[in-house]
């Protein structure tokens, strides 16, 4: 088959699949009306999909700093962070993030894919091992196969089903990197990190913890899972997104080793790529404060995240194990979800359809993301959509 | 080693069969992803099922040369014989 061929025999696969007359995988949004709304195919829609969790994305401060950012820097750094994209505001943001955490020291990098690629591919290598939580983002299996190290998965959150396969591991286990995630993107569950942190002591492994969607979800000041479980020393490096509750778009990584500063002269994915724009170093900025300071703003996310599991709970949808800001319908094939999804498309709400083979177990997922700035009134309006949709699907 | 091979090939196949599409046979030569449609993440799932029948560890990058029944067979018989 030609190279053109298999795009073809794809691109079939996919609109056999899919409605006519809206492009589910790239929904043209064209007009921003603030951080939950905005106007697709001439109507407004509620965004219920975005990873916008602290509602930051319209934040005065934020906005205030990358308009200063821009007029005095530039729309761009163009270049690495190797060569002259390290301006002062890129430093000074690793030094908030090391203090944010406590830890030593922060590398700031232009995505989180590219911190998860960057930091997996620069801590392992051919003759090391990486055992990865099987429901692990795709960032996190791409920096495996960079990495060129053995990879192993793990059975989702079974901490038996680690132990086992470090242990047939033997002494392999002391070049073996373990990587899980503080809340998981596709079911929205949480590691369980105390019993991580204790295998991975006894069996003398590192372990890489990827707080994408925690950071600002859980704990006091919103390091993320780490500081909900009080095991900031127990983790090896923490990897991180700007694109979630920073409203912004990069990637961090901090760490208490030492050899965290040698990444930035051996990880390609820091060195091959330009460095965040000024803009984007100076909203996220004033973002950290604003979610260290945001213990109001965590509160209010995590009432709408817990009104809206028990409201689906309640109507019968199956769900995953816990509430959190990301809350996952698992439906039992594509057709089922491709209709709830259109469903809440047409009462105006967008949420995030995952079909195989992205969604753990053979499973379709419509995904929804609960966000700080979600009102009572929207967040009414989404469950009693759920309730509707579910007398007409399932009836 | 024969028996030893055969014992793998017929523990595979009986894991093997509850990934593929049912009503096809299972035989050595067959293709995992054209003939018995296990796709990449059944693939991943079906190897740590391999990894716990025969108490071994299968790294997922070396699945990229493993097309057919009879590949994966071997791969797990290098890996016993390894370890
Ligand atoms: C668990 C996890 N890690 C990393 C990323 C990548 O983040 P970014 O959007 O900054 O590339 C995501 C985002 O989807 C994610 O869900």
């Amino acid at each position: 088959m030609s190279l053109l061929d298999k795009l073809d025999t794809g691109a079939a696969a996919r609109k056999a699949l899919l409605p006519e007359g809206i492009d589910v995988f790239g929904t043209p949004i064209e007009e921003v009306y603030s951080s939950t709304e905005a106007r697709v195919g001439g109507r407004r829609i509620l965004f219920f999909g975005t990873n916008n969790y602290l509602g930051l994305t319209f934040a005065p401060e934020c906005l205030q700093a990358a308009h200063k950012a821009i007029d005095s820097e530039g729309t761009g750094t163009t270049g690495s962070r190797m060569a002259n994209g390290s301006y002062s505001g890129h430093r000074a943001l690793e030094k908030e993030f090391a203090d944010f955490y406590h830890c030593r020291s922060s590398i700031v990098f232009t995505t989180g894919y590219q911190a998860n690629l960057a930091m997996i591919s620069g801590l392992a290598g051919t003759n090391d091992v990486i055992l990865i939580d099987g429901d692990s983002h795709a960032s996190i299996y791409d920096g495996c196969r960079l990495s060129g190290a053995e990879i192993i998965r793990f059975r989702h959150n079974d901490m038996a089903d680690m132990e086992k396969r470090l242990r047939r591991l033997g002494e392999r286990t002391r070049s073996t990197l373990i990587i899980v995630e503080g809340i998981y993107s596709m079911l929205g569950d949480q590691a369980p990190l105390a019993d991580i942190v204790k295998i991975k002591n006894s069996y003398g492994s590192m372990l890489l913890l990827d707080e994408a969607h925690s950071l600002g979800v859980l704990g006091q000041t919103g390091q993320g899972l780490v500081e909900e479980a009080g095991l900031i020393d127990g983790v090896d490096f923490i990897t991180g997104t700007f694109s979630k509750s920073l409203g912004s778009i990069g990637g961090y990584c901090v760490s208490n080793h030492l050899q965290l500063d040698q990444i930035r002269y051996v990880s390609r994915p820091y060195i091959f790529t330009a460095s965040p724009s000024p803009a984007t170093i100076a909203s996220t900025r004033a973002a950290l404060k604003l979610l260290r300071d945001g213990t109001e703003l965590r509160k209010k996310l995590w009432r709408n995240a817990r009104k809206l599991y028990s409201r689906l709970d309640e109507l019968g949808y199956l769900l995953g194990p816990e509430p959190g800001p990301v809350i996952a319908t698992i439906l039992h094939s594509p057709q089922q979800a491709m209709m709830l999804w259109k469903g809440l498309f047409d009462y105006g709400i967008y949420v995030n359809l995952i079909l195989p083979p992205a969604a753990p177990e053979g499973n379709s997922l419509v995904r929804c993301s609960v966000s700080a700035a979600h009102t009572e009134e929207q967040m009414d309006y989404v469950g009693n959509t759920f309730a509707e949709l579910r007398k007409k699907i399932f009836k | 080693m024969a028996h030893d091979y055969n014992n793998i090939l017929q523990k595979l196949c009986h894991h093997i069969g509850r990934f593929a599409s049912s009503g096809i046979e299972i035989v050595p030569e067959s293709d995992l992803i054209n003939q018995l449609a296990i796709d990449s993440v059944k693939l991943l799932n079906l190897v740590m099922e391999i990894e716990d029948e025969f108490d071994i560890s299968v790294p997922i990058n070396v699945l990229a040369d493993v097309q057919t029944v009879r590949d994966l067979a071997d791969l797990i018989h290098k890996i016993k014989s390894a370890s």
